[in-house]
């Protein structure tokens, strides 16, 4: 099976033995890839039970619980990385989540579709109607997206709060595009962070 | 054939054992069942832990009621906990009346039976019996210990009283505390067979037992067991054989005649006072205490992986109950996995047919084997 591109390439650069949260891990896909290949000591959070399910039957340690609020007991730096994979923007307090997974993790990575990718302005400029996507599929009011983030915005919130870059890569329909325009052509990016 | 294992299997180990209260306990009893075969490295163990009213009859018909055993649903060919695979052990926890020592047992200092004599116990007494019948049966370390409700309190005990022998731990339906929600309703049970007055300060074995007042009890616990929604569903206001109320107190209500039917039935197969210690023990639970008030302590450093479920609709042990377990696993830094299931069922889902819930210790435990 193989993993969604911005989950492949978290999985390629998470050292090998290193302990992982994966925040929103879903039915643990990243995580088997990185138990499995990179033998890491992963660890994830999901919010749906039938998912934290399907990830407990794999033989993963998932806990179901919801990112806004079931961060806060895990103890400072436990992990060497925190992983976001596109749930950022789904949280009711984004910036805050961020904080967590900085404190959690000794580094984060965070994927999140890019509400500035050319398709989506296409669709609210032309179209005048929000944007379904391959990445963004639902509909306005059934969607999970509740943050909308572009990578510029997240650019800027980072530098906000003072939260240094050590990667970032930007896909176009699931190939890696270059940093400059990403802003415009990338339909996803993947940031891995250290503070 | 090895005397130690097999179905109906006892044992009196001479004690003492030393109990939470400081008082001694010699000599020990107990009755427990093995399934399945213990491998050569004794690597293969996996220990079920019974709630309140359970026995050590997992997966074999109930002597006195002939009915299957409690878990046939987990424990079998083909199922998560598999005598093909594992060598499963399920003890009568101390207290209890069914064959392990409680205060229906013969108190060797006067030969009859210990009634209120017999000393209080806690969870931690039951699992510190248990580990006697492992050293008993040649098991250092569990593959994996697996309870649920009271069952899940001695789980989560053995995980945190013997680390170095629990490779896994699975907590359905449980709690690490009981609460006040909770020693209330105990309370009410135990009044119950107090106020009986064939109880006489448990002095009744050679007697009528308080049957009454047992039953009254079992109908308090049992109510605590279901939801309201599934009480609705299954009774609503439906009337018991009959087309009209009968202005009187005969059981009217299709809910009436089955609570009666459920004390009463429980009163045929559980001693009143062993009803009293095991209540006790629950109601004395509390895990963080033992641990200087920090139920993360209780787990520190532990390399034990757990399993924590809840019900949605278990207002007994509600999810938030596993939450906090969670917590302190994860703040302890466990391998730690929890889920709440769906089920109309309440409390008692854990026992009934849930498909989920077999298809993740299924998953779990195979994950450490």
């Amino acid at each position: 099976m193989s993993l969604r591109p911005d989950l492949a390439i978290i999985a390629d650069h998470v050292e090998p033995g290193a302990r992982v949260l994966d925040i929103g891990c879903g039915d643990g896909a990243l995580m088997a890839a990185l138990r499995d290949g990179r033998r890491v000591d992963a660890r994830g959070l999901e919010i749906d039970s039938a998912n934290v399910s399907a990830a407990i039957a794999r033989g993963l340690s998932v806990v179901q619980g919801d990112a806004d609020v079931d961060l806060a007991g895990y103890p400072d730096k436990s992990f060497d990385y925190a992983i976001l994979s596109q749930t950022l923007q789904t949280a009711r307090n984004p910036h805050l989540v961020l904080d967590q997974l900085l404190r959690i993790g000794e580094r984060a990575f965070v994927s999140f579709p890019n509400f500035a990718h050319w398709r989506v302005r296409a669709s609210l400029l032309w179209g005048g109607r929000m944007p379904v996507t391959n990445v963004l599929p639902e509909r306005w009011y059934d969607t999970p997206n509740i943050h909308h983030v572009t990578i510029d915005d997240f650019r800027a919130l980072l530098k906000e709060r003072r939260i240094a870059v050590e990667g970032a890569w930007f896909l176009n329909r699931g190939r890696p595009t270059s940093s400059a325009a990403a802003n415009f052509r990338a339909e996803h990016a993947v940031f891995l962070l250290k503070r | 054939m090895d005397q130690r294992f097999g179905l109906n299997a006892h044992v009196t180990l001479p004690g003492p054992l030393v109990l939470d209260s400081g008082a001694m306990l010699a000599p020990v009893e107990i009755a427990y069942e093995t399934y399945g075969t213990l491998n050569a490295d004794a690597s293969n163990a996996i220990l079920i832990c019974h709630a309140l009213t359970g026995d050590q009859h997992v997966a074999s018909p109930h002597p006195r009621t002939g009915k299957p055993g409690w878990w046939a649903r987990m424990v079998g060919a083909g199922l998560p906990i598999d005598p093909a695979r594992h060598f499963i052990v399920c003890a009568n926890v101390l207290g209890s009346c069914m064959g392990s020592s409680g205060p229906a047992s013969t108190n060797p200092e006067t030969g009859t039976p210990y009634g209120m004599a017999f000393p209080v116990i806690t969870i931690r007494d039951m699992v510190r019996t248990q580990a006697m019948l492992l050293d008993h049966l040649g098991v250092k370390r569990l593959e994996a210990v697996v309870g649920g409700s009271m069952g899940g309190m001695q789980a989560l005990s053995w995980a945190a009283t013997y680390p170095a022998r629990v490779a896994a731990c699975v907590v359905i339906a449980a709690t690490a505390r009981h609460s006040a929600q909770n020693i209330a309703f105990h309370e009410v049970g135990r009044q119950a067979v107090m106020a009986d007055p064939n109880w006489r300060d448990g002095d009744y074995y050679d007697a009528d037992p308080p049957a009454a007042g047992l039953a009254v009890a079992r109908m308090a616990a049992h109510i605590t067991y279901l939801s309201e929604a599934g009480l609705t569903a299954k009774f609503g206001r439906k009337l018991q054989d009959r087309g009209a109320k009968t202005f009187g107190f005969d059981a009217d209500f299709q809910v009436e005649s089955y609570l009666r039917h459920q004390g009463l039935s429980f009163t045929d197969r559980f001693d009143a006072n062993a009803y009293l210690y095991i209540t006790r023990a629950m109601d004395y639970f509390d895990l963080a205490e033992e641990h200087g008030g920090m139920l993360a302590h209780a787990f520190r450093g532990t390399s034990t992986r757990f399993c924590v479920v809840s019900f949605d609709t278990d207002w007994l042990y509600p999810t938030r109950e596993s939450r906090t377990i969670v917590q302190a696993l994860n703040a302890a830094g466990a391998p730690a996995s929890f889920v709440e299931l769906s089920s109309p069922f309440g409390h008692d889902a854990f026992l009934l047919e849930s498909p989920e819930l077999r298809r993740i210790v299924d998953g779990f435990l195979r994950a450490g084997a």
